[in-house]
């Protein structure tokens, strides 16, 4: 196709136009807002299919598209270009992000049915698409800091869209702020940047890192490593994706399963070049992730609420991703793989936990479920596929990637390579686990319903059920148009993962973009093959003792320690308290302290002086034509006087 | 005068009348403002022939179609290249159609043609006798308070004279930057003053103030003139001629022959010196350049917001265009001379426009003040004295209009009984009751103050880049140090309107009619394409800042 790249921007516009016509339409648009901005959605996944299909066409290495719109202000040593580069891995991100986005948007049609603010619902999801379309499409760090900041807007936008709950008002604003502290690593790196290329442009920058010190390269890439741990929820910056639950449930499974929060392992992948050459960062990268994952499983292992169950299970996904990204050019293909194999089964597991939450009420404690298999059977098999495929069940999406990922790491070599493994192993046995208490508490067992809760005691309920309060729940099958987005995820979490990962298929496309080398672990792949089913069957039959052979109490027993240390995060807000936000008061007491002595001195001496000199002068101002001509005539006279004096000089 | 002199006048006078010929007049060329000027004397024509029912319409219709039509004359013609390639002297050395001229009539016309959509507001006022009005007096001659006066309210009369005044005051600025000698500019001047004088004076409310805006206007205006004049009689006496391109050739030395009659003053440098301080303060005065910037705040507020708005941004653009010409066509051989001096004014003009504005408390006095600090930015482009310095300026006055004009429309929306509410302390909540309203005039707000994805950070920047190569480094610092002090009371106003509480008897927010809505749904978007991508634009500037000799 002649001319594709003009294409590009339409990928961005479309759901930007949604955007813009839904948040400013008014009242008016709103009957058919909710279609305006799923067809937006969809006309953007229609795009993407045309380049998709015209990439094709053309060789491996002719592959990459460039586009610039326009350059915003180009002075000399400073170009800021609105351009943007479609290359395989942007493709991938672009076909996971408006496909799933698609159905996510058809979803909430159903989903959200019965909110007044729906218009305004989908007008946030179509400025989440656009935001994220424009930070996986930028050619250039600062294009793509744009979008990074965007899909923040959307996403505490979204979490805090029910904000008349306290709880997600206040969930909104901390995801906000730990984003921030992230937000200033990339922008740290850019800087960095700049002053060490001098350009922003991925291009340039990742070509000229041969010829950088390692040290800086190590600053930059701990700063992107900061920026991607704040958009993908990792450890330290991992206690922002529980609360984000708040959200409405579509929300939890675009923004915070199966697009936004991966943006920083597209930020790691894209960078790849930086952290090649910088081994200490790449090693940071791998220790973050590696930590995150067995964090995210152990918090998932127990969470009561379904949706934050999942999410610590999002955090531990996205944990293997982040590890594969630090493992250099023997994981960076199979991140990106597990994240698109990931993107399926986790939004899919997170419409079966919102199809399930719509039947019972908007109860969201698991152990206030039980024997929903026979009420709900499209959900159930939906759900058990998307559980089948992040357990890692051989055949489905999540056997391939994960295995994947584990044989990668135990090809790091060294001891290095055998704990990562050892811990990637772990991680999949808890996996199992706690997807298993999930699937079991959910489906099978005892009916363990309980009536309504009381608006009184339980403000903000979800909207969309009006349940009287003391009202047993009536589970039902939920609507079409939330079961088909269901349906059409659970296909890709059945078969995305052999036809990504039979015959290297996913390898190859992504590998003139991405550096790639094979790995070759210590022992064999049967060998890694084996033990991670091992693992897997392992942490199934645990949890099949544990929730399936004794009836499940409604209340929580007490638990061990770990336990009730995981309920609680793993105390990661105790010790945000702790450290952050008390030593933070006394740094900022000081800082008062210090501004109110010194620097407000200062400013407001200048500021009085100022205040005064125009108090005084507004005087001239009399209101009398006679004055004004006085101050013309005068003005006139030193002008001529000073064009004739500066002759004389 | 000297007796071959005198003969030489006699016989001059004296030549047989036939040898005068016809002038050579390029109509094509001059389409945009022969447009305007047909329209306006047409104007006048349905103000005495169509009855009074039918005029408010024909008017508007006419008027936004005759600016309109003289918009797309400008655009043919530099789609011709007259903007470039062929850019030409018409009219007998009189009128130059080049790129600056083409541009800034452009700009003037876009402007204008959102300005009179502020004009034909009827909707903000209550009907009265079941009457729509205005923002302008029911018979501007009878005198406020008298039983004419109520009468006229009662007869539902309206002063749709002000469309063949603004038609008539446009053509004169479409002439202004385009004058190419000393007569033609000061006529230009003329014809776009005096229909400004009467429009300050025909507001529906407050009549007193308007009327004594209006003659503080034409007072100094007036006064402002003869100083104008007397500079362009100097002038000639310098040159021989009024003509900008001789007047060029003989402060180059590139004139030997003499005029006998001129023996005595031609080549005299004082009268040079003289004659070009004087012309150049009549066109400081026009832009509101400190120390002759006296009568802005008043007239500003005195005026009838619409007429404020339109006079803020199209008088500007106009008078800008005629200083760059001045200085860059007849002047360049004495840049050495008026540099040192503009750079005074222009800092007395930043500091002073921002800082008596910080201890306002009327909002249209606040934005006089503020203007005034913008054309002390305006004049840091001029003295750069190179491509970069006219076009820095040209897209600067392209930004600025626009904004201008829509935070006077926003002026006109907040009201409270006595009309417009225009005392800051009314603004306090602004943003709780009406937040559109507050987020736009913010967006306004944010543009004068020069922050960055606004058109008129594009605009400063470009400003001070130029300045700044054009080694007037200097005047780039003061400018950013008033920019700092300016930015404080616009962001005062977006702190009084989101952060106050509002007052109880505070002023409402009156819904406006499409074309108020118009001008301000222009405003903003100008404001944010300007911001977003400066870059077409700037070259579009760049392109159209070469002046014809």
């Amino acid at each position: 196709m002649e001319n594709a790249e003009n294409l590009i921007a339409l990928l961005v516009a479309a759901p930007l136009l949604g955007a813009v016509v839904l948040l400013c339409g008014g009242r008016r648009l709103d009957k058919a807002g909710h279609w305006i901005g799923t067809l937006l959605a969809a006309a953007s996944f229609v795009i993407g299919l045309v380049l998709f299909a015209d990439m094709l066409g053309r060789g491996a290495e002719e592959r990459t598209l460039r586009s610039t719109l326009y350059s915003w202000i180009p002075v000399e040593g400073f170009q800021a270009d609105i351009a943007f580069q479609l290359d395989q891995l942007s493709m991938t991100f672009v076909l996971l992000i408006t496909g799933v986005g698609s159905l996510i948007h058809l979803y909430s049609v159903g989903y959200m049915e019965h909110d007044e603010r729906r218009r305004r619902f989908f007008g946030y999801l179509n400025l989440f698409l656009a935001a994220m379309l424009l930070l996986v499409l930028a050619d250039n760090y600062l294009l793509l800091y744009v979008g990074w900041e965007g899909v923040g807007l959307a996403s505490y936008l979204l979490i805090g869209f029910w904000q008349h709950k306290p709880s997600a008002a206040t969930a909104a604003k901390k995801a906000f702020l730990v984003n921030r502290v992230g937000d200033m690593g990339l922008s740290i790196a850019i800087m960095l940047m700049f002053t060490t290329f001098g350009t922003f442009a991925f291009g340039p920058v990742l070509e000229a890192t041969g010829d950088t010190s390692e040290g800086m390269l190590t600053a930059i890439g701990l700063m992107l490593l900061l920026a991607a741990c704040g958009k993908s929820a990792q450890v330290p910056l991992q206690s922002w994706l529980g609360d984000a639950m708040e959200g409405p449930t579509p929300v939890s499974a675009l923004i915070h399963a199966a697009t936004m929060v991966t943006a920083g392992v597209y930020l790691i992948t894209r960078s790849g070049a930086i952290f090649n050459a910088a081994p200490d960062a790449q090693l940071a990268v791998v220790v973050v992730g590696a930590v995150t994952l067995l964090f995210g499983a152990i918090v998932g292992c127990a969470k009561d609420d379904i949706k934050k169950a999942l999410a610590g299970s999002t955090m531990s996904q996205i944990g293997y991703m982040i590890l594969a990204a630090g493992l250099g050019p023997i994981g960076y293909a199979f991140a990106i793989m597990h994240l698109v194999t990931h993107g399926f089964f986790k939004a899919g597991l997170f419409l079966g936990a919102g199809s399930v939450m719509h039947g019972m009420n908007d109860e969201v404690d698991m152990r206030k479920y039980g024997a929903l298999r026979k009420y709900m059977p499209i959900t159930f098999a939906t759900f058990g596929l998307g559980y089948l495929a992040i357990i890692g069940f051989p055949g489905l999406s999540g056997f391939f990637s994960k295995d994947k990922i584990i044989e990668a790491a135990f090809a790091k070599g060294g001891t290095e390579g055998w704990i990562l493994g050892a811990v990637t192993l772990l991680g999949a046995a808890i996996t199992a686990y706690y997807m298993t208490r999930v699937m079991i508490l959910t489906f099978f067992g005892e009916k363990r319903w309980q009536p309504a809760p009381d608006p009184a005691t339980a403000p903000g309920v979800e909207p969309g059920v009006e349940a009287k309060p003391g009202e047993m729940p009536h589970p039902h099958e939920s609507p079409k148009s939330m079961t088909i987005p269901m349906i059409l995820l659970a296909f890709g979490s059945v078969f995305a993962g052999g036809f990504f990962g039979i015959g290297d298929r996913f390898v190859n496309w992504l590998a003139p973009v991405t550096e790639f080398e094979h790995g070759h672990p210590p022992i064999g792949a049967a060998a890694i093959t084996s033990a991670t089913v091992a693992v897997m069957v392992i942490g199934v039959s645990i949890a099949y003792l544990q929730y399936g052979r004794r009836p499940v109490p409604v209340t929580a027993p007490r638990g061990s320690l770990l336990t009730r240390a995981a309920r609680r995060d793993l105390l990661q807000d105790d010790f945000n308290h702790i450290v952050l936000v008390r030593g933070g008061e006394h740094l900022t007491r000081s800082l008062v302290y210090v501004d109110h002595s010194l620097v407000d001195g200062v400013v407001n001496g200048t500021a009085a002086s100022v205040g005064g000199l125009s108090g005084r002068l507004r005087k001239l101002q009399n209101g009398y034509a006679r004055s004004y001509a006085v101050s013309m005539f005068g003005g006139t006279a030193v002008l001529i006087a000073a064009t004739l004096l500066m002759r004389a000089v | 005068m000297s007796a071959t002199a005198v003969h030489s006048l006699w016989t001059t006078a004296a030549e047989p009348i036939g040898k005068i010929t016809a002038p050579k007049i390029e109509y094509a060329q001059l389409a945009p403002v022969l447009i305007v000027v047909g329209a306006a004397v047409l104007s006048v024509l349905v103000e005495a022939l169509v009855p009074r029912r039918g005029r408010y319409h024909t008017q508007v219709f006419l008027t936004v179609v005759a600016l309109a039509a003289g918009f797309a004359a400008v655009v043919g013609l530099a789609a011709g290249g007259y903007g470039s390639t062929k850019a030409q002297i018409a009219a007998m050395g009189a009128i130059a159609v080049d790129g600056p001229a083409l541009f800034l009539q452009g700009t003037i016309l876009l402007a204008s043609i959102v300005a009179v959509f502020t004009f034909a507001e009827r909707r903000l006022d209550p009907a009265h006798h079941g009457h729509r009005v205005d923002s302008f007096a029911a018979e501007a001659a009878a005198v406020p308070g008298s039983e004419q006066e109520k009468a006229a309210v009662k007869a539902g009369f309206t002063t749709t004279e002000v469309f063949p005044l603004v038609l008539f005051a446009v053509a004169g600025m479409l002439v202004f930057p385009a004058a190419n000698d000393l007569l033609t500019l000061f006529i230009a001047l003329e014809v776009f003053s005096l229909p400004l004088y009467v429009l300050c004076a025909v507001a529906r409310r407050k009549r007193m103030m308007s009327q004594e805006a209006a003659v503080k206007y034409f007072l100094l205006g007036a006064f402002s003139s003869a100083f104008l004049l007397f500079g362009i009689a100097l002038l000639y006496g310098y040159a021989g001629s009024v003509s900008y391109a001789r007047i060029a050739d003989v402060v180059d030395g590139n004139v030997t022959a003499m005029d006998p009659a001129l023996a005595a003053t031609m080549g005299n440098d004082a009268l040079l010196l003289i004659g070009f301080a004087m012309v150049l303060m009549g066109l400081l005065f026009k832009v509101g350049a400190v120390p002759f910037h006296m009568w802005t705040p008043d007239v500003y507020q005195g005026a009838p917001t619409p007429v404020t708005g339109f006079m803020a941004a199209a008088t500007k653009v106009a008078a800008f265009g005629a200083m760059l010409r001045l200085l860059y066509v007849v002047l360049p051989g004495l840049t050495w001379d008026w540099r040192p001096v503009m750079w005074a004014v222009a800092i007395v003009t930043m500091l002073g426009g921002a800082i008596v504005a910080i201890t306002q408390t009327d909002i249209k006095r606040l934005l006089a003040y503020s203007s005034i600090a913008h054309a002390g930015f305006l004049l840091a482009g001029v003295i750069a004295a190179t491509p970069d310095g006219v076009s820095s300026v040209l897209f600067y006055l392209g930004a600025y209009s626009f904004v201008t004009i829509g935070a006077f429309a926003v002026v006109t929306l907040v009201r409270d009984a006595g009309g417009e509410a225009t005392h800051l302390s009314k603004w306090a909540g602004l943003g709780r009751r009406s937040p559109l309203v507050a987020a736009v005039f913010a967006v306004f707000l944010l543009a004068f103050a020069g922050i960055p994805l606004t058109s008129g950070f594009a605009g400063k920047f470009a400003v001070f880049k130029a300045a700044a190569e054009g080694g007037a480094g200097g005047l780039v610092v003061v400018g950013v140090l008033s920019s700092a002090v300016a930015a404080f009371f616009y962001i005062r106003v977006i702190v009084l309107m989101f952060f106050s509480e509002p007052k109880v008897d505070g002023p409402t927010v009156a819904v406006p009619s499409p074309l108020t809505m118009t001008t301000i749904g222009v405003g903003v978007a100008v404001t944010l394409v300007l911001g977003l991508a400066p870059q077409y634009f700037l070259d579009l500037a760049g392109q159209a800042s070469v002046f014809v000799r």
